[in-house]
């Protein structure tokens, strides 16, 4: 893809990790990545509860060219590990996902979850702080009480830009089973929380209750068939939600026409070809992550092998499909035996819904130009990208001749994978989140 | 100022400025609500100079603080100078109008509203209105949504070209962009029709609240429904025809559920608004839509309706469009497949008897109330059941009784104690109306059954059930018919029913007064002194002292005095602590001593959270021990059950 060159390589990486890829923790591995609406802010979420903010640099006359470089801006402990002990479950602080709310005030606000709990994080600066006591003097003494022949009110006095985090609402107690995904509703009132059978609507200022409107759980559990795997509000029109199962299909909900959504108004699924059909076809069928284009027209599903657009006025077939690494068809067997099968990629639409972007294994990552029909696989590693050079375009052979550059099916590295990617909402910067460490490319600036 | 008057008066004073900015949330909410002392003390212009700047940038803190602060502010106009200075105390509302937390502006604007009555008209132009001005146009939503709260307050005290600003910056704020603030406008829209000239009435509001109800977004369509109400009683009669009908027609078949189950919600506002007129011909096809909307939630809010809508029908053919339009709908409504529809129809549903008096009542609506009667659920029932004095007054209760009977017993032995709780407290209301043969007859062992109950509410509701019997049904019907079993318990090998014993004779002895307290009661409590049970012992020691006031002196001295004395000596130290307590309670001239009274109090304090009325928990040892030596047939986790359920 000619339009997207790599200028600056920025590589980020959570603070207190070591610098070394090889030797980091499990709690480094970043489990989410999202950049907020207007594209000044992205959120990083991790296995051990942290959320790291970066913000980005503003133009600045001698330095022209940092415009555009993310530093870190506030870092937050936002879920710790639990113990459910009526279940005698254990439950992780890993967050699952992140999302943004548009802004409202001078303060940002996120919403963060891990399998069970959501918790709304309020991000402000302060920059002010009172000076002048009336019973210690300047050097913090206290003063003897009868010295005290007038009364002083504080000044307000600048200090040094400080960001406070600060959990403003905790959600939590109304799941039974793994939150999958959130998604806040274009209202700016509402949001849902997604577990594996049940989708909940919160109102945001109301953490007592919430409305279970999608519940898919059958009377016995022996006839359970699939899962949701992932739900996402509509961007403009407040009451359509779609939500994604484990069989392939996406099922479009209108909030408009019942209180309980358990009936879907429209239900996209491809017929499967008996040709290609074998033992792992339901597992590879599997939907990871579904997301509405910007102008709310189509939705991107992406499972194990494709990314698959649908418009919202076709039910029976996507309109386009895109093979992310249709070299692993062969593989199957042994990324079973991996478990790698199972692993959940996310895809993300730029801002104008031209291109697609998702990752694959080997810290590659692909996108789709959807009006030229092109395609690149790109690799995030520091290895081999120096500052200000175009990110080269990588190739995996497919056939029995490897040309220089190529990188054979057998030699891919399947413990690097790029599960989250995000896309800022108007400019071509993406964050790519390989294992532990994040990537920030952005296209050529002029 | 302060200051000569010496340290005395201004170091508490300087306590509270310094805890403004204590790390404790709670000293810094004690410091703000007492911030009018504060202020007080440093005089108005101090208070204008140094504590307001101050406040006006606090705005970091806890929200339950900047609630606090933005309630005080609303009431700090004498504490800055009077009127003349009330508008230095919009700088510290503002930005308190702009926090993202919905109470704390709600609370800055109700401020903001409250002092825009003490400005001078002056001031309104120069001061108050360039703050609405600037909080509408503002950045963020939080404060174009405070905005919307503030143009009704003072659109009707500035000048006309300030109006026609104002009027601009509504229509502004109509069409946000954020769902939030049109939903603001959508819900202040009501108000500040009410404030405009009849005139921009008809040319301003009225297309701004057709956009507003048609909305793309339904929590914006739903909020214009509201505003039609107050819209509705702002026009004459001809104009709502063409003005404000095609909108809420459109309401009411809107396709979002949210909208209609809001028009549902407001019939009866919707009603008044509109007059009989169109009452008859619109709103009666329009609610027997909802009646059987397809969504519950919509039935369920229209079935809530149906009293307060056939009330307010128009007298002349009331009784004829209940009967050929809204009847067939709630009979349909009666056998609903969503219980909640059912038992919210059941709930208002008796008040129909009264409409429609006693003739249809036997005919139509009685067949009615005895399905509901039998329903499956136990919600309908008691909401049936709690409403049966609408239909004694029309029928009388003897035409229900038949199934009533069945309904009740059914209810009072459901497995769910909330239900069983929930039928005991319209008992006495059911005694009154069906009288005391019918009660003796039927309903008695019941009353009775449940003193026994496993759960501790349940007998708990049952003591005071029978006490307000008492009250209805008189001291002689007590003595006759409840006295003797409640006494009968006293020998109950269960210590727990020994204890219901003197629950009840404590909840009894005033009603049935002295002598039957003296005569019957008094000598069952005293030989329950003697009980192996520690419990049942110190809740004797309670109960005497409960009853002192209703026997005569001459039983006190000589009966009671002797057994509390008695007590008071016991080996168990709970006991001890009672009967002393009763002793001083009752014969204030013996105090305790001081000494027995320390010695009491830690287990006192521990035991005032725990067992003022149930088993009680002491040192785990000697509990275990006197519950084994009394061999009861529990065990000791069983009994932390039933302490749980005490709870």
């Amino acid at each position: 893809m000619k339009c997207f060159s790599r200028y600056l390589p920025y590589l980020f990486r959570p603070p207190s990790t070591i610098l070394s890829s090889t030797c980091h923790t499990e709690a480094d591995i970043i489990s989410t990545v999202e950049f907020n609406s207007t594209g000044e802010l992205l959120a990083t979420g991790d296995k051990g509860g942290r959320v790291v903010v970066f913000q980005r640099e503003q133009e600045s006359k001698s330095q022209p060219h940092r415009r555009g470089e993310y530093n870190v801006y506030s870092t937050f402990q936002s879920h710790e590990p639990e113990f459910d002990y009526l279940k005698s479950l254990e439950i992780e602080e890993k967050i699952n996902k992140i999302k943004w709310l548009p802004q409202q005030n001078a303060a940002y606000f996120l919403l963060s979850t891990n399998d069970k709990t959501v918790k709304l994080w309020k991000i402000s600066e302060r920059d002010k702080r009172p000076e002048g006591y009336n019973l210690k003097d300047e050097d913090g003494r206290i003063r003897d009480p009868s010295t005290i022949t007038s009364l002083r009110v504080p000044v307000l006095q600048p200090m040094d830009l400080m960001v406070e985090a600060t959990a403003r609402r905790i959600f939590s107690n109304a799941h039974t089973y793994h939150i999958n995904s959130i998604s806040v509703n274009s209202d700016l009132q509402t949001f849902i929380s997604t577990d594996d059978l049940r989708v909940n609507l919160w109102n945001l200022e109301i953490t007592d209750r919430s409305f279970n409107i999608v519940d898919i759980k059958p009377a016995n559990m022996e006839e359970l068939t699939e899962v949701i795997t992932s739900a996402e509000f509509h961007p403009q029109q407040c009451h359509t939600f779609a939500y994604s199962s484990s069989k392939g299909s996406i099922r479009l909900c209108d909030m408009r026409l019942a209180a309980l959504c358990d009936k879907h108004c429209k239900y996209f699924e491809e017929p499967e070809d008996p040709a290609t059909r074998s033992f792992f076809s339901e597992i590879i069928s599997s939907i990871s992550d579904v997301k509405f284009s910007h102008n709310g027209r189509y939705l991107m599903t992406r499972d194990y092998l494709t990314v698959k657009v649908w418009d919202l006025q076709m039910e029976n077939k996507p309109v386009e499909t895109y093979q992310v690494h249709d070299y692993l068809r062969g593989k199957l067997c042994s990324l079973y035996e991996n478990d790698c099968i199972f692993d959940k990629f996310e895809c993300v639409w730029n801002g104008s819904d031209s291109v697609i972007m998702t990752g694959s294994y080997n810290n590659f990552f692909r996108m789709f130009d959807r009006n030229t029909k092109r395609d690149v696989t790109l690799e995030a590693s520091r290895e081999n990208s120096k500052p200000r050079a175009i990110l080269k375009p990588r190739k995996v052979c497919v056939g029995g001749k490897r040309r220089k550059d190529e990188i054979s099916v057998d030699s891919l590295d399947f413990s690097k994978k790029i599960l989250h990617t995000t896309w800022h909402p108007h400019e071509n910067i993406i964050a790519v989140a390989a294992t532990n460490n994040l990537y920030i490319f952005q296209d050529k600036v002029n | 100022m302060a200051g000569a008057d010496g340290d005395d008066s201004l170091y508490p004073i300087a306590v509270l400025i310094d805890e403004l900015r204590n790390e404790d949330v709670q000293l810094r909410l004690n410091s703000i609500k007492k911030l009018s002392t504060i202020a007080l003390a440093l005089g108005v212009e101090r208070t204008r100079t140094e504590l307001l700047p101050f406040l006006t940038d606090t705005i970091y803190d806890e929200d339950e603080v900047l609630l606090a602060l933005a309630e005080q502010l609303g009431n700090f106009t004498m504490l800055v100078g009077g009127p003349e200075y009330v508008h230095c105390l919009l700088p510290p509302l503002e930005s308190l109008a702009t926090v993202e937390e919905t109470v704390v502006r709600d609370k800055a604007v109700e401020s903001l509203r409250k002092i825009s009555q003490e400005h001078s008209p002056v001031d309104l132009e120069v001061h108050f209105e360039p703050l609405v001005k600037r909080l509408a146009s503002g950045d963020w939503f939080t404060s174009r949504t405070s905005a919307c709260g503030l143009f009704s307050v003072c659109y009707p005290r500035v000048s006309s070209t300030v109006k026609a600003e104002i009027r601009q910056h509504f229509r502004t704020l109509c069409s946000d962009d954020t769902p939030m603030v049109r939903r603001a406008a959508a819900s202040k829209l009501g108000e500040f029709a009410k404030v405009l000239e009849p005139e921009y009435v008809k040319s301003d509001i009225i297309s701004l609240f057709t956009a507003l109800a048609s909305d793309e977004q339904d929590s914006v369509r739903l909020l214009a429904v509201e505003a039609c109400v107050s819209i509705a009683t702002l026009l004459p009669q001809e104009d709502l025809e063409t003005l404000v009908m095609p909108t809420l027609r459109q309401a009411a078949e809107d396709k979002s559920w949210r909208v209609r189950y809001m028009v549902a919600d407001k019939f009866s506002e919707l009603q008044k608004a509109v007059g009989s007129e169109i009452t008859k011909n619109d709103l009666v096809p329009a609610f027997q839509n909802l009646l059987k909307d397809c969504e519950a939630e919509v039935r369920a809010a229209a079935a809530n309706k149906v009293k307060e809508f056939c009330e307010n029908l128009p007298e002349d053919n009331r009784e004829q469009i209940i009967m050929t339009h809204i009847l067939p709908c709630v009979k349909e409504l009666v056998s609903d497949t969503n219980q909640h529809v059912k038992s919210a129809l059941a709930s208002v549903i008796m008040g129909l008897s009264t409409i429609l008096g006693k003739d249809n009542t036997i005919e139509h609506l009685l067949p009615l109330f005895l399905a509901q009667l039998k329903d499956e659920c136990p919600e309908v029932r008691l909401n049936i059941i709690s409403n049966l004095d609408c239909v004694n007054e029309v029928i009388g209760i003897r035409q229900l009784s038949q199934s009533l009977l069945p309904a009740i017993v059914e209810l009072a032995e459901d497995a769910k104690w909330r239900v069983r709780l929930a039928i005991i407290e319209y008992m006495p209301l059911l005694a009154g109306q069906l009288g005391v043969e019918f009660f003796d007859e039927k309903l008695n062992t019941l009353c009775m059954a449940w003193l026994i109950d496993h759960v501790y509410a349940i007998r708990e509701a049952a003591t005071c059930n029978l006490m307000k019997l008492v009250e209805k049904f008189g001291a002689e019907w007590a003595q006759n018919t409840i006295v003797p079993k409640v006494l009968g318990m006293a020998n109950d090998p269960n210590y727990l029913h020994r204890m219901t014993t003197l629950f009840c004779i404590n909840a009894l002895s005033e009603a049935c007064g002295q002598e039957i307290t003296t005569k019957q009661m008094l000598p069952v409590v005293l030989k329950m002194s003697n009980d192996q049970v520690a419990n049942v012992r110190f809740n004797v020691a309670k109960s005497l002292q409960k009853i002192g006031p209703v026997l005569d002196s001459n039983a006190l001295q000589t009966e009671v005095k002797p057994v509390l004395e008695k007590l008071a000596t016991d080996s168990d130290m709970d006991v001890k602590y009672f009967a002393q307590e009763a002793i001083s309670g009752t014969f204030c001239f013996h105090p305790p001593s001081t000494k027995s009274l320390n010695f009491n109090l830690l287990n006192f304090l521990f035991l005032f959270f725990l067992c003022s009325s149930g088993p009680r928990i002491t040192i785990p040892n000697q509990q275990l021990k006197a519950e084994i030596s009394c061999k009861q047939n529990y065990t000791f986790t069983g009994y932390l059950l039933m302490f749980r359920n005490n709870w």
